[in-house]
């Protein structure tokens, strides 16, 4: 394959942090461009439909806190993301870790009988350390057994949700439900608090802000960081280095797993009280947040910006369901529009292209 | 002279060919102009018989079919005509690498070419092999053919060239009657200054013995025996050259003794102590420096900064980390002191890996191997690929570290560098030492026939 004779390509050596920037927001409007072709085919005009969703997403206390409520799990999950893909872990396996952490909260919050403040905590620990478990099972098979981190991680996913359908429809299932697949309602203990009216439960959001900080300060700062980037960025260098491939495998996903966990402890302690569906738990916030991770650039701070971003569409999303009458999937199309636009720029950042002048 | 071969564009200038100005915008016009190409590392496919590498990409046969016949009595002709024997139906991964090569040339001579560019091609050779090839290459010149042979090595320019062309930095310097020139001559003008060719050495002042090596046995990445029962000593102050062909043990060798790669059998002793087989990590913390053959896969991290290259090792003990935080104030005081102890160009100490040139790269990976002044020193093709500037330089640098009292492990498959740099020499031929001899004095020729298989008698 050869360039037409007028377009030069040139490899650039190091894109600078304004490069990026510029380009990814490029792809950005490209995937919006791109998307106004399906408001379009529904007769509606996508200038409308941009500001509904903008207006509805936060142009309003409600759709703000509908914006913050969905930011909540994408930045935890994005944030544990960036570092797993620092070090070369690809762990599409996030809604498993979340709906892991959810079923963990859900059995303290019914069964442990913990009083209090305590009650809680105790959720939170199990939840992290749940979803945690559950992304140390693909990162072992890994490190151990050559196996596809990938392929692990996407069917454990599957995994995860059938063993919540299973425990809302048998062992779990809740005595005041009666025909309804849910547990019973956690004690009042067990559900976080909101700020004022809004579904913002602000205790996961300030644990969201703060992964977002000591990760960055881990990936950056510190040894175990260093280690991760020498394996994401050349794993034969870090065996040459004396670097464990395993150790540091293990601790990303272990961090990644965990703050996967936080977010379905926050949507189960905090949204819903109880253990339900887990499509109403989670909502494929595992996967939008892989976007929301790659949109950063892997940089842990940035996952705020993006998280909220998705939250705008995810927010949008509603409005489109309820003022458009459009299915709600059309968010999924944005999401997969802007993936594309998104590995399609990466070209971009490596080489420069410019016309060649005669 | 990828551009020659259409793999790149130039960015200005014109080529003539016959007098007449083309572009070769791919490969495959690079075909129609006659243009054929012999790469350093060969584009076979390894799982198909010679016969078909030949037609590969190319429009023979009758519709979707190939005809073998044919193709065969095609490549027996030109084989038979220029004495490039090989068997049209041999897959290409039973073949040996000077077997390999005459494939290559096969194929650009089977695609009628007439200019025939050849990158490096001694580089994987034994000197009988060499000899052979350029027996042919005279052959296929007196046959009218336009040869372009591009080589770091002076002998072969003296030997095989009509003409030669120096290149510097991307200019072409001179271009003289190789029959009018000498190598001091030619190396001058690679360098733009004079290079000393005997390197001044000191004599050897050997001390206690530092690494001894014992029947090791080992495996290559395919599972079969790649070491088979090696056994040496190194002491103190001297340089240990490896000498061989490609692929007879020498990266393996590298690996066991610096911990990448498990030993089956044998033993390796560390200053009296047995390390065989302990990880990558204590080896090096036990005073063992590895400059690796492959800088930028294994060498360095080439997306990072150099100031992060050089604690690649060292980053987890003080002055670099305190507890689990990495100082970067340290880090930063070490990449200047560094860059100006081993004049490694670049724009500032932030400047990825990735953007310096081999000669650079090296000089990274050697500052950041020789800090704390290591007892012993495995070095892989030190010098591979770099300009002679910067090789007479990493060469001085490894004097320097022998004079001091290093031991070292100098592995290379160029024998000007085993002759000039070492003090002992030891062949590997398939896994298995052919002799150990002194460098002063030992003639090329006897390397030559150890490197292809000769056992020395045991002195």
């Amino acid at each position: 394959m050869t360039a037409p004779n007028w377009l030069k390509i040139e490899r650039r050596p190091v894109a600078s942090g304004r490069t990026v920037f510029i380009i990814s927001v490029l792809a950005i409007l490209a995937a919006l461009l791109v998307a106004a072709i399906f408001f379009a085919a529904y007769g509606i005009s996508p200038i409308y439909a941009y500001y509904l969703i903008l207006r509805g997403a936060l142009g309003n206390m409600h759709g703000f806190s509908e914006t913050i409520r969905r930011m909540i799990p994408l930045l935890l999950c994005g944030v544990g993301l960036t570092v797993a893909f620092r070090a070369l872990f690809w762990n599409i396996g996030a809604e498993g870790q979340i709906l892991m952490g959810a079923i963990a909260a859900s059995g303290v919050a019914l069964f442990s009988g913990l009083p209090g403040p305590l009650l809680l905590i105790a959720m939170f620990i199990a939840g992290f350390l749940a979803g945690a478990a559950w992304g140390l099972i693909p990162a072992a098979l890994k490190a151990k057994l050559g196996l596809n981190d990938v392929i692990t991680t996407l069917m454990l996913n599957y995994v995860a949700m059938y063993v919540v359908l299973w425990l809302v429809h048998g062992p779990w299932k809740g005595a005041s439900m009666r025909g309804y697949a849910y547990t019973d309602m956690f004690p009042n203990a067990a559900q976080l608090p909101m700020i004022g009216s809004t579904s913002i439960h602000w205790p996961t959001l300030m644990l969201g802000f703060i992964a977002a900080v000591v990760m960055y300060i881990l990936v950056n700062r510190t040894r175990s960081g260093f280690e991760i980037r020498v394996v994401g960025e050349n794993p034969e260098a870090s065996r040459f280095a004396g670097i464990s491939q395993f150790k540091t495998t293990m601790l990303v996903m272990f961090i990644s797993g965990g703050l996967a966990g936080f977010a379905g402890v926050g949507e189960v302690a905090g949204i819903y009280h109880r253990l339900l569906d887990p499509s109403q738990i989670s909502m494929g916030y595992g996967f939008t947040a892989i976007i929301v991770a790659w949109l950063a650039r892997k940089n842990p701070l940035a996952v705020i910006v993006t998280s909220f971003f998705f939250g705008i569409l995810m927010a949008g999303g509603d409005v489109i369901k309820i003022q458009l009458r459009l299915p709600f999937q059309l968010i999924n199309v944005f999401n997969g529009l802007i993936m594309f636009f998104l590995i399609g720029s990466e070209l971009l950042i490596r080489y420069k292209i410019s016309i060649r002048r005669r | 002279m990828r551009i020659l071969y259409g793999l790149y564009q130039p960015d200005e200038g014109e080529i003539l060919l016959n007098g007449k100005p083309i572009r070769i915008s791919s490969p495959r016009a690079a075909l129609t102009y006659h243009i054929g190409m012999v790469h350093q590392h060969f584009r076979l496919v390894p799982t198909l018989s010679v016969a078909e590498n030949m037609v590969l990409g190319l429009d023979e046969g009758t519709g979707p079919f190939l005809n073998y016949r044919q193709t065969h009595k095609k490549i027996s002709q030109i084989a038979e005509k220029y004495g490039l024997v090989v068997d049209p139906q041999a897959k290409v991964w039973q073949l040996t690498v000077g077997q390999q090569q005459r494939v290559e040339i096969l194929k650009a001579l089977y695609r009628q070419a007439d200019v025939l560019i050849m990158d490096e091609p001694t580089s994987v050779l034994t000197p009988q092999e060499v000899d052979q090839l350029f027996a042919t290459l005279r052959t296929l010149v007196d046959d009218g053919l336009t040869i372009i042979f591009i080589t770091h090595k002076l002998d072969e320019v003296m030997e095989i060239s009509d003409r030669v062309t120096v290149l510097r930095k991307g200019k072409a310097i001179a271009t003289v009657n190789t029959a009018d020139t000498n190598k001091a001559e030619l190396a001058k003008l690679m360098v733009g200054r004079e290079v000393v060719f005997r390197l001044e050495k000191n004599p050897v002042k050997r001390g206690e013995k530092i690494l001894a090596v014992d029947d090791l046995q080992a495996l290559n990445d395919r599972g079969l025996p790649a070491l088979r029962g090696v056994s040496f000593e190194v002491y103190e102050g001297e340089i240990l050259g490896v000498a061989g062909v490609s692929g007879n043990g020498q990266r393996e060798l590298a690996e066991v003794l610096t911990g990448l790669r498990r030993a089956t059998g044998g033993h390796v002793t560390l200053e009296g102590k047995d390390v065989t087989n302990r990880s990558a990590r204590e080896i090096a913390d036990a005073g063992v420096a590895h400059v690796p053959t492959e800088r930028k896969t294994m060498g360095t991290v080439p997306s990072m900064t150099i100031r992060e290259n050089l604690i690649l090792k060292s980053y987890r003990q003080p002055p670099f980390s305190h507890g689990m935080f990495l100082d970067n104030k340290a880090a930063e005081e070490n990449a200047r002191a560094a860059m100006k102890e081993y004049a490694i160009l670049a724009p500032n100490i932030d400047t990825a890996v990735k953007v310096l040139s081999g000669g650079n790269i090296q000089r990274v990976v050697l500052a950041r191997e020789l800090s704390g002044d290591p007892r012993l020193i495995i070095a892989a093709h030190p010098t591979y690929g770099l300009d002679v500037g910067a090789t007479e330089q990493v060469r001085q640098i490894l004097l320097a570290q022998r004079d001091r009292g290093a031991g070292i492990v100098l592995i290379s498959e160029d024998l000007e560098e085993i002759m000039t740099m070492s003090d002992r020499i030891l062949v590997l031929f398939q896994g298995q030492v052919m002799g150990i001899i002194d460098a002063e004095g030992a003639q090329i020729e006897r390397i030559g026939l150890m490197m292809a298989g000769t056992e020395e008698e045991k002195k």
